[in-house]
This record gives structure tokens, C-alpha cells and sequence, in this order.
């Protein structure tokens, strides 16, 4: 067997490489944040958006920008024959779902790091906030992860992929967005931010987390199979 | 890691296993209610060739696909390099070179690139792979494009690569399905060093083009549509 590690940094610097070079999923995801960004600033008629308001829309903006990355995930290894090449070696299946999910991570910290300061910009009177979101950023990433790299990979053999994903993926990632913006919402408050319930809500985040990061790692290998 | 012995002069599995590569006794496979494959049954000893004709949905890849570990079979049974399939298919990857329809190459990557990722899956890295892509690169012409992106290649060139994939690992049995498609004269002459029946490895080959296959194989395998299929 190769070690598991050999094949997550292959697969992962793979994934990484083809997206610098051919730049299918990030752009897409980027565009659609700051686009949404723009209507809600003009839709809402507001210079400015603190605690909840401000939380719902910076969440409900990376949550489908997400989507967009989710849906492609798989899409070479469908269409290029990943799938049989993986099935074919001597390595752990479960350390694709690791490295996919590795990957997805990269690019939603990718898109924070290009569309949360926009966000701050267009929406914020203080920065203050920033800093502790962070880590709610990384943590409900990490669940997206996880989730996305699962169902994408139940639904990339489907026609109707482009359905099935936000069909399957959106009822399941509402536990994990009700934790992300809870979290959050104390944090963009005005008037700067407070840390009610934070630790708390962190915990749900990784409690989420934990859980379909096993649920995917113990089923992925099924999900691999004819 | 390994099911069992096998090879010449083994004898440690079942009545034949120790000669024998493949057995296969009443293998079948349905999708849904359609049987693509029904009732196979052969012996190939260790560095046997295999041919398999049949026309078009006789089941042919299939057949490879269940050899291959890539499909389960819905009955009989398939021993392969001593291992029992579907149950112990895991053993057996790594130890199978799989030519197919599809290249199994990214288009986003060179053939390069596409090759040293193949050889990291199968636990090959450092100097010695380099080596070993190098040589294949060279054995089938195509150190010079090697770095040009798979999408920018023709089909001839992608099945070279195919092929430098194929075999990058060592396998000990190889799965070739018509593994001389968009190949030109030279390319076929090219593969035939790495792929063909004087490499010493138990081989199956799928094809349309017995006038040219039929002269190295060992056994024939005549896949029917909705006939038993026939050995000789």
C-alpha cells in the first residue's frame, strides 16, 4: 500500500496545480461573493450592516459562492477518469475524500481572504470584528468541507449534479449556518464586537465538523464502488 | 498484501491456482435487468496472452472491468493472481496495468506531470521514478511533447501516454482494451515493446482486430450477444 500521506499530497497538489492553471472554480465562486455583495448594498440601500443583518448576509453570500466550488469538485475525476486511476492504486479510497476536502478548504480560505475584506469594506463602520471571526470562518469551512466533498461526490455521477448538490448539500449545511452565524453576529455588532455565547457556538461548529468529517471518511469508500 | 502464490511451479491455491493467473468459472454481470456478461468460465496460465472478441455489447470490457477490480461481478467466480474477487480486490491493486477507452489522463496536466502523479499513487517518487518515466517517455516518443499540456495532444500521443501509464508501475498483468486505438504505425510498433506478448506479463487484450492479435494469443475468448461464450 502507498502511505496515505504520499497519496493526500499527490492528490491534493493535483487538484491545487489544475486550478492555478486553468482557474475553473475560484474566479466563478469569487465573482458571484463580491457580485452579491453589490446587490445587497444597493438592494438594501444600507452604507452600513451590523450584528445579525450583517452575519445573515456575509454567511448566505460565501454558503452559494461555496456551491458553485462544491459542484466542480469531482468534475475532472468523473469526466478525465480520476476515479478509475484512484481505484486502480495501491492507496487508502478514504484518503480522496481527504485530499478533495484538503482542497475545497484551500479554496474557501481562498475566497474569504479575497471577498471578507470587501465584505468589511462595503458593510463595516470597524474591523474590529475581524480578527475573532477568523475562527469561525475556519471552522465552518472545515464543515463545508467535509459536507461538500461528500455530497459532491454521491452527485457527480448524476446528469443533474448541478441540482443535486445545493437539493442535498443546503438542508444538510443549516445546522452548521445557524452555528456560523450565531458565532458571528455578536462579533459585526455595533458598536464592536462581544463574545456572547461565542465559545459555544464555536463548539457546535466543531462538534459539526467532527461528525461529517467521520461520517465521510467512514462511507466514502462505499461511495467509490460500482 | 499478496492473495497467494502463483506462477509457474507454485502450487498452493485451489487445483490449478498455482499455474494459473486468471480463472474465472461462470462469471456474471448484470445492469439492472440486462446480463452484459454471462456464464465466462477460462484458465490462463501466468504470462499467457488472452485475446477477447466479440461485436459490439457482448460484454467485452466488461470483462475487463470486472479483472480489473473497477466492476463487481454479480455471479460465478474470478480468481485473478490468486486473488478472489470481489472479496479480496484491494489485494490486487498495484499489481494490475489497465489500458481502457479513457486514458486516465488530466487534461490540465502534461503528460509529465500526469505520469509522476501516476507513479506517486503507486508509491513510486524520487530519482528512480524519474528514471522510470524518462525511459517510457523515450520507449514511446514522447519525450519531446512531455511537457505540453494533455488537452493539446492528439489521440495517438494521449494513448502513448496511456500506455507510459500503464505500465509505469511494474504490473504483473496487463488489461488492454484495444489497446492499439488511434495508434499509427509507428506508435503500435512503439507499444508493442511495452505492451506486447514478449514482455514476459499475463495479458488480456479486447479487440476488433483479430488479424493482428490472433497470431500472439495463447487462448481466444468469443464473447456472444446472447450466446455461452466460447474458449480456444
Amino acid at each position: 500500500m502507498t502511505p496515505s500521506r504520499v497519496a493526500f499530497a499527490a492528490i491534493l497538489a493535483k487538484d491545487l496545480r489544475s486550478e492555478l492553471r486553468t482557474l475553473q472554480s475560484l474566479p466563478a465562486m469569487a465573482l458571484f461573493a463580491v457580485t452579491t455583495f453589490v446587490v445587497f448594498r444597493f438592494g438594501l440601500d444600507r452604507t452600513s450592516l451590523s450584528g445579525s443583518l450583517a452575519s445573515g448576509v456575509l454567511w448566505a453570500t460565501l454558503l452559494f459562492a461555496a456551491v458553485l466550488g462544491i459542484n466542480r469538485l469531482f468534475v475532472a475525476e468523473r469526466e478525465e477518469g480520476g476515479f478509475d486511476a484512484i481505484r486502480l492504486a495501491p492507496i487508502d479510497r478514504s484518503v480522496l475524500f481527504a485530499a478533495k476536502a484538503a482542497a475545497l478548504l484551500v479554496y474557501l480560505l481562498a475566497l474569504e481572504a479575497i471577498t471578507v475584506p470587501i465584505f468589511a469594506l462595503f458593510f463595516l463602520d470597524s474591523a474590529a470584528g475581524l480578527a475573532p471571526l477568523v475562527a469561525v470562518l475556519l471552522l465552518a469551512d472545515l464543515g463545508l468541507a467535509a459536507t461538500g466533498t461528500l455530497i459532491s461526490s454521491m452527485a457527480v455521477n448524476s446528469r443533474a449534479r448541478d441540482l443535486l448538490v445545493p437539493l442535498v448539500l443546503l438542508p444538510l449545511v443549516v445546522p452548521l449556518m445557524i452555528a456560523a452565524t450565531g458565532a458571528s453576529e455578536p462579533l459585526l455588532a455595533l458598536g464592536g464586537p462581544a463574545y456572547d455565547r461565542f465559545g459555544t457556538w464555536l463548539l457546535v461548529l466543531g462538534l459539526y465538523d467532527l461528525i461529517f468529517a467521520l461520517v465521510g471518511y467512514a462511507v466514502f469508500d462505499f461511495l467509490l464502488e460500482d | 498484501m499478496h492473495c497467494g502464490v502463483y506462477g509457474p511451479g507454485n502450487a498452493s491455491l485451489g487445483q490449478n491456482l498455482g499455474v494459473n493467473a486468471i480463472e474465472l468459472g461462470g462469471l456474471r454481470r448484470d445492469y439492472g435487468e440486462r446480463t452484459a456478461l454471462d456464464g465466462v468460465g477460462l484458465e490462463l496460465a501466468a504470462g499467457e496472452s488472452l485475446v477477447v472478441l466479440g461485436p459490439n455489447g457482448a460484454g467485452k470490457t466488461t470483462l475487463l472491468r470486472i479483472l480489473a477490480t473497477l466492476l463487481r461481478p454479480s455471479g460465478g467466480e474470478a480468481v485473478v493472481l490468486g486473488c478472489s474477487l470481489p472479496d479480496e480486490a484491494w489485494k490486487l491493486r498495484g499489481r494490475i496495468g489497465y489500458l481502457g477507452h479513457e486514458p486516465l489522463l488530466y487534461r490540465d496536466l502534461s503528460g509529465r506531470e500526469n505520469l509522476r502523479f501516476h507513479a506517486k499513487l503507486h508509491g513510486a517518487g524520487g530519482a528512480p521514478a524519474e528514471a522510470r518515466i524518462e525511459a517510457l517517455l523515450a520507449a514511446t516518443g514522447m519525450e519531446r511533447r512531455a511537457d505540453e499540456r494533455v488537452a493539446e495532444l492528439s489521440a495517438g500521443m494521449r494513448q502513448r501516454l496511456a500506455i507510459c501509464r500503464c505500465v509505469l508501475h511494474e504490473p504483473e498483468l496487463l488489461l488492454l482494451d484495444e489497446p492499439d486505438s488511434n495508434l499509427d504505425a509507428e506508435g503500435r510498433e512503439l507499444a508493442r515493446a511495452l505492451i506486447g506478448p514478449g514482455v514476459g506479463r499475463t495479458r488480456v487484450v479486447v479487440t476488433h482486430d483479430p488479424d493482428r492479435h490472433l497470431s500472439e494469443a495463447d487462448q481466444v475468448l468469443r464473447l456472444g450477444i446472447g450466446e455461452a461464450a466460447a474458449v480456444s
